[in-house]
């Protein structure tokens, strides 16, 4: 491997590779994945000079560590964290260059769950199905990151970062998404519908890359028995038998069988992907 | 039969509920066709599954949906095209129970299950692992009480209505009849998966 490249150090929680994901290939069983704050991962490539669909790392709450072995410009965005180069405090949210064999930390996210980190060039691990990202459901991509794991990099961009002031919309204190009603709402009571738009649910610290998942009140059902396996939309909120709300994120299977109540606006998804254990989750109709 | 209830499925989706396998099938048929013609709008995903055809990526869903429920889609009816050939080992820890549920001996269930022409009705539970029907319902089967931690990769297998082949290595329930040595999905390879939706099947029963 050439010395362009960074070598893990920290590999964090739970740290993956991950660009825009791999649509259109859902009829084949195979998840868009991609990164779960999307917004986030174009902001970074656009520091970087890079194109917007660049891979970047995805951190979990906990950050990670890496040693470039050449001279790279970087930038962390996402969830905000404290960055270092060498133990010394850089900007998050900027083009940060570092030299050859430097240590860049990045930090346990202060606020928000995930943090994306970004690399001149961006990471060049051989892309499956058009994508560099690590699918945690069916296993394609790159494996997450281990501690002492080599990651190449692409060729630094000519043009340089077009961005001064990021803007962040921050981590929801309260995370409220609107849906659209269907395709199976006619699978619940009318009072769990009413439940639904009215109550209030909490995030689960269960939740991972491919839903968010919830505790809270159980909808009740008025069609019993399973449905025959269907398609499944990313932002679908998949209700199975113990009655509480899953919202499908990245990595959700392409099909499944419990009723879909309504379906979450793409983007505000982004917001669902920063949102730690225990914040208070609405969902909001609309027509 | 073009009974067929659209339900919009997000933003920009749209959940199509046929009323059969076969009308499934041909609706899906009909979508791939008019894709191809190119008189079927930009639709960033199309998802066959049991009863049902998720359309997503649609920029005017509404009025697509208004459109597909006026379709006259005509029957499915067998191409022309080549079936996909799968040499199987009928050797599926699962073979006598499953020929024992259709009350024939081992050696006929073997030659039921090869003399069948299959179709890959839709994909899901892991890339390129399809839901392949033919058998019809006289041969539904149930899915094993308790599922196996691991199912090797290759594995000819029955559940419900339905035929797979696991591509890799997975745990599952599924009733295990046979093994190929064919290679269900490679990333290196273009296309990836061998058996997409739509894909004409047959089993070919071999020693080794």
């Amino acid at each position: 491997m050439t010395d362009r490249a960074v070598a893990v150090v920290r590999a964090g929680a739970l740290t993956t590779v991950q660009d825009l994901g791999r649509p259109g290939h859902a009829h084949l069983g195979v998840p868009r994945s991609g990164a779960l704050d999307p917004g986030a991962v174009r902001l970074v490539n656009r520091l970087l000079g890079n194109d917007e669909g660049a891979a970047v790392l995805e951190t979990t709450l906990t950050g990670c560590a890496v040693r470039p072995r050449r001279a790279v410009t970087v930038a962390v965005g996402g969830a905000p964290c404290p960055v270092r180069v060498d133990g010394r405090p850089v900007a998050w949210g900027a083009a940060v260059r570092m030299g050859a064999g430097r240590l860049l930390e990045v930090g346990a996210a202060v606020r928000g769950l995930r943090s994306y980190v970004g690399f001149g060039g961006g990471i060049a691990v051989e892309p499956v199905l058009g994508s560099r990202s690590t699918d945690l459901l069916s296993g394609l991509g790159p494996e997450p990151l281990a501690d002492g794991a080599v990651l190449p990099l692409g060729a630094a961009p000519v043009v340089r970062g077009a961005v001064d002031a990021p803007p962040w919309p921050g981590p929801p204190d309260e995370l409220v998404l609107r849906v659209r009603l269907g395709p199976r709402d006619g699978w619940f009571t009318p009072g769990a519908l009413e439940a639904f738009a009215t109550r209030v649910w909490r995030v689960s610290p269960a939740s991972n890359r491919i839903g968010l998942r919830t505790e809270g009140p159980a909808l009740e059902r008025a069609v019993a028995g399973e449905l025959p396996s269907e398609g499944m939309s990313l932002g679908a909120v998949q209700v199975p038998p113990d009655g509480r709300p899953v919202v499908f994120l990245a990595d959700h299977p392409t099909t499944g069988g419990y009723p879909v109540v309504a379906v979450v606006r793409e983007r505000d998804l982004a917001a669902a992907a920063q949102a730690v254990p225990g914040t208070p989750v609405r969902f909001v109709p609309f027509r | 039969m073009n009974a067929r209830e659209v339900f919009r499925a997000g933003e920009h989706g749209l959940l199509v509920e046929l009323g059969s396998g076969e009308a499934t099938e041909a609706f899906h048929a009909e979508l791939l066709r008019r894709r191809e013609a190119g008189t079927l709008p930009v639709v960033r995903e199309i998802v066959p599954a049991a009863r049902t055809v998720l359309l997503d990526g649609v920029a005017d869903p509404g009025r697509l949906a208004a459109e597909l429920r006026s379709w006259d889609v005509p029957e499915l009816h067998a191409r022309v095209a080549a079936a996909v050939e799968l040499p199987v080992r009928y050797d599926g820890p699962d073979l006598a129970g499953v020929a024992a549920l259709w009350g024939v001996s081992v050696e006929a269930a073997v030659r039921i299950h090869a003399a069948t022409e299959f179709r890959v009705a839709f994909c899901g539970f892991a890339p390129g692992f399809g839901y392949l029907t033919g058998l019809g319902p006289r041969y539904e089967v149930p899915r094993r009480a308790t599922p196996r931690t691991a199912v090797p990769a290759g594995s000819v297998a029955l559940a419900g209505p339905y035929t797979g082949v696991y591509p890799r290595s997975s745990p599952g329930g599924w009733q295990l009849v046979g093994t190929t040595d064919a290679v269900l999905w490679d990333t290196g390879r273009e296309p990836a998966a061998l058996l997409s939706p739509g894909t004409r099947v047959r089993f070919t029963a071999v020693d080794r």
